[in-house]
């Protein structure tokens, strides 16, 4: 594991990060929304556990920051999808230009 | 190159081209399986990494949690073998160009910045030293935070029973 040096570990969150916020430019489908906002949380946890692992490896911080980010990950992707579920009921889409249910 | 950087590698091109084809896959059901297949490389990585708790934990989470939620919310609202509309040409364009820069300028600085390891003797990241931690009320212990994460989780839950309830047609 020592010989990879934690610039390549960053570039590849660096890089999954970005892929997620072009999903997240390009689609307008809440679902795929939600699914790029997943890959952007799981590059923040890639860097919290590489730095926990590289930088301080007599902590555990890291490790508890990525649990706490999951299991808030999962609450979050939860109530988005009984959002989009009832928003579905009441428009029969959940296309983000057709959802204009609460603008006045 | 030994074998632990190969893997490496391997699994890092797996992650981003699996995330990639999340992304830009004009069916939906697609998109949620190659999601599956991006978060279980990032698993991957982390068993590389040797953090085996939380591999486990993004495993039984996303892999068996998120990503089925996910496939049913599909299965309930799309029509899952439809393509998607494909976005707007100038929007795709800009969108690329958008992270692109972001990703030339994240790692500019990145690959600049002298990271400095800390030289205390390493700590084995299992699970007895995590479970003790965690629930310790010490300096450095994760009591509280635990619990708040716990009642977050109990009003997520409540809350999705309450948003997602059919009402009868008649009474709203």
């Amino acid at each position: 594991m020592n010989e990879i040096p934690l610039t390549h570990i960053l570039f590849v969150s660096t890089a999954l990060f970005f892929i997620g916020a072009y999903g997240l430019f390009t689609r307008r489908n809440l679902i795929t929304m939600l699914m790029s906002i997943e890959l952007i949380l799981n590059s923040v946890n890639i860097n919290f556990i590489a730095f926990n692992k590289y930088l301080y490896p007599d902590k555990l911080d890291g490790v508890f920051f990525t649990l706490f980010i999951i299991a808030i990950a999962a609450a979050e992707a939860a109530v988005a999808i009984a959002i989009i579920i009832n928003l579905y009921r009441n428009l029969h889409s959940i296309d983000v230009e057709q959802t204009e249910e609460m603008k006045f | 190159m030994s074998a632990s950087a190969v893997i490496f590698y391997i699994l890092s091109v797996f992650i981003l081209a699996t995330g990639l084809l999340a992304v830009t896959t004009g069916k939906i059901f697609r998109s949620a399986i190659w999601l599956l297949f991006s978060l279980t490389g990032v698993a991957g990585l982390y068993f590389w990494l040797q953090m085996e708790f939380i591999a486990a934990v993004q495993i039984v989470v996303y892999v068996g949690g998120i990503v089925v939620l996910i496939l049913f919310s599909i299965f309930l609202t799309q029509r899952s073998g439809k393509e998607m509309p494909a976005p707007v040409r100038g929007r795709v364009l800009l969108s690329a160009l958008a992270a692109c820069a972001g990703a030339v300028l994240t790692y500019t600085l990145i690959r600049h910045y002298p990271f400095k390891p800390s030289l205390h003797p390493a700590m084995e990241a299992g699970v007895a030293n995590i479970g003790m931690q965690l629930l310790s009320t010490s300096e450095h212990g994760y009591l509280l935070p635990f619990e708040v994460v716990s009642i977050l989780l109990l009003a997520a839950m409540i809350g999705c029973i309450v948003i997602a309830i059919k009402t009868k047609p008649g009474e709203k």
